[in-house]
């Protein structure tokens, strides 16, 4: 985990995520390099870009799952991670799961029930994860890091998958949590609903 | 055959058998055990700790008779992909495996006294053992198959497992004359022609008694399978409905 | 956190009873195989039998092995803990205690049945070995796990790397009755439980990568 706060703290005293020259090498090829950033709160990221430019890697590097090829990155903030991939047990009810991931984090049965408001998923809260439709489970991880409590969401493709209903409610949530000094990056093929977001095109980056 | 495939119609009969064959289990089990600890005379080789055979003889009809059921259960949902019948066959596999194991643990306690140890490897113990390793497997296996939604790969085991039964019988004997030394003969409960009036009633009454809380048992815990398999598809209506 | 990851294992263990008892039925049954291999013999069984039930108890430690860490992979369990700042040597550590609980108690809960099996009157140097010997073979197991976390056939893959890992708990353990058996097992173990959570955090991360 890189937290070299202190940094950010001499530059300037609102804490911010920065990074620097960052650059990715995926399986020996370089995704891109020289990317530059600054999030302070309340501040959005869109990164946008082919399949295969690297969003999801940008993702992973800024979570700290991935180490980078070059360059630094400078996070104060703690993570929502919102990946592809489920990480609740299927056989396992919704609210337990959720739960389990909001005692982790320090966060208590209010924090849990706000979320899952928040995603329209509290009449499914009793079932057991395995039996939600694919939609419903992409909410579930949505929900996941909105009850972490964590200022920055990293949130990969948050719009697949999603009804229009669900989209709006995942714009409405990003939007208070923006306006409570949250911080969101999304990588993203379309529009989400992000009110004037800075904008990452990836395939720019790529030097040949 | 088919008059059961209906859930519906198997649970009003079940639900009407359940009590009835639990008491009748019950009462019978009672008036077995009674006479057998209490009204019956001490073996004049074991003395009293041939009671244990109240409780054995059962436990070992039951275990062995048990694993028939399951394989017959398991041979008409394979070939009739009848619905109930894999119920039935996961049913009763663990209380067949349950009283194979109850049938081994009270061998071993009668064991202690007479023989002097809680076991030998008999050919009839052995291939007890044996017989509980079977039931074991098909549980894990079948309750593997159900975490993924079912399938029919325990059904199979366990029909495997049955024509495997006289294989693994006669292994086990050929293994034991092998070492016929170190065998032990076993009297009493084996030579069913020499056993007494006073003793034969009681054995019969428990035997009888424990087969209808066999039998109890395995439609309470049909009736629990099907009341949990409403639960599932409703929780799965619900999912769909709800987007 | 530690305890709540350790808790967490447990609970999921618990809800999975014919995953729990699987590597106990195993213990038994490969302890059970032996008779039938060596024959019946009381002395021989006598002789043998510390060593069987070392081994049966080696083979279902590995038994799990593919369920150990593999799937907390592949469903992002594992992303999610470390973007919580969770460092993956304390994941390492809450699972082998996990890893521990669930296998091992058992293992010592179903001793006196395999020990009846072989015919063997004195469990308690054996019971005593296993209860020192057993965290060193949970360690041994998870670390397999989190190497083969990923690959196809890592189960079959983990028995090759695990078993000569395993030996001289393997060697000590058997030898728990000669003078300072006891303490050459304690020492071994302790390092193998020592080093693992690390190792294995480094394997995961090497996977991550």
């Amino acid at each position: 985990m890189r937290r070299e706060s202190g940094y950010a703290a001499t530059m300037n005293t609102a804490p911010a995520l920065i990074v620097e020259k960052l650059a990715c090498a995926r399986g020996g090829r370089l995704l891109f390099e020289g990317l530059g950033l600054r999030v302070e709160r309340g501040g959005a990221v869109q990164i946008e870009g082919r399949n295969g430019a690297g969003k999801s890697s940008l993702l992973r590097l800024l979570a700290g799952l991935l180490r980078p090829a070059g360059g630094r990155i400078d996070n104060p903030f703690r993570i929502g991670w919102a990946g592809h991939e489920l990480a609740l047990k299927p056989n396992m009810r919704l609210r337990d799961e959720l739960t389990h991931w909001a005692r982790l984090d320090g966060r208590d049965a209010a924090a849990v029930d706000a979320a899952l408001a928040a995603f329209d998923l509290l009449p499914l809260a009793e079932l057991p994860v395995g039996v939600l439709s694919s939609g419903q489970k992409h909410r579930a991880v949505l929900a996941r890091a909105h009850a972490s409590g964590a200022e920055l969401w990293l949130l990969d493709e948050p719009g697949v998958g999603l009804d229009a209903a669900s989209l709006e409610r995942l714009a409405a949530a990003m939007r208070a949590h923006r306006a409570a000094g949250g911080l969101v990056i999304a990588a993203t093929h379309g529009d989400i609903g992000l009110d004037a977001p800075q904008k990452l095109v990836l395939d720019q980056l790529v030097l040949a | 055959m088919h008059r059961f495939a209906n859930p519906a119609r198997f649970l009003r009969i079940a639900r009407v058998l359940t009590l009835p064959l639990t008491l009748l289990g019950l009462g019978l089990t009672a008036a077995g055990l009674w006479i057998g600890l209490f009204d019956s005379p001490p073996d004049y080789q074991q003395g009293e700790s041939v009671r244990i055979m109240y409780v054995h003889v059962p436990a070992a009809w039951l275990g062995s008779g048990g694993y028939l059921g399951l394989a017959v259960a398991s041979a008409v949902a394979l070939v009739w992909r009848h619905p109930l019948a894999e119920i039935a066959a996961r049913a009763i596999a663990p209380v067949g495996a349950a009283f194979t194991a109850i049938c081994l643990i009270s061998g071993a306690l009668w064991g202690k006294p007479t023989w002097g140890t809680y076991w030998v490897w008999d050919a009839r113990l052995t291939s007890m053992l044996v017989l509980l390793f079977l039931y074991l497997g098909y549980l894990a296996l079948s309750s593997a198959e159900a975490e993924r939604g079912g399938g029919k790969a325990a059904s199979i085991l366990a029909i495997v497992g049955v024509i495997n039964l006289p294989i693994i019988k006669y292994s086990v004997e050929w293994w034991n004359t092998l070492h016929q030394g170190s065998s032990i003969r076993l009297s009493g409960a084996g030579a069913s022609s020499s056993i007494a009036r006073e003793v034969l009633l009681p054995v019969l009454l428990s035997v009888a008694g424990f087969s209808l809380l066999f039998g109890a048992i395995v439609l309470m815990r049909m009736r629990a399978a099907l009341a949990q398999q409403a639960v599932a598809a409703r929780s799965r209506r619900i999912a769909a409905a709800y987007t | 956190m530690f305890w709540l990851l350790v808790r967490r294992d447990l609970a999921l263990a618990l809800r999975r009873p014919a995953a729990l008892a699987l590597p106990v039925v195993f213990f038994v049954l490969a302890a059970a195989l032996f008779p039938f291999a060596v024959g019946p013999d009381a002395k021989l069984l006598l002789a043998i039998a510390p060593g069987v039930l070392w081994v049966a108890a080696l083979l279902a430690a590995l038994l799990p092995v593919e369920t150990l860490v593999a799937p907390d992979v592949a469903d992002g369990t594992l992303d999610q803990l470390v973007t919580r700042g969770l460092a993956l040597e304390t994941f390492a550590a809450a699972r082998l205690v996990a890893h521990w609980l669930s296998f091992a108690l058992p293992l010592l809960v179903a001793l006196p049945v395999a020990g009846v099996l072989l015919g063997t009157p004195a469990l308690a140097p054996l019971a005593l070995g296993l209860l020192i010997g057993t965290p060193a073979l949970a360690a041994l197991a998870l670390l397999a796990a989190c190497l083969t976390a990923g690959l196809r056939g890592g189960g079959a893959l983990a028995g090759l790397i695990v078993l000569p890992l395993a030996l001289p708990v393997l060697i000590f353990g058997v030898g728990v009755g000669q003078p300072g058996g006891l303490q050459l097992l304690g020492a071994a173990t302790l390092v193998i439980v020592a080093v693992t959570p690390f190792a294995a955090a480094a394997a995961l991360r090497s996977g991550m990568e």
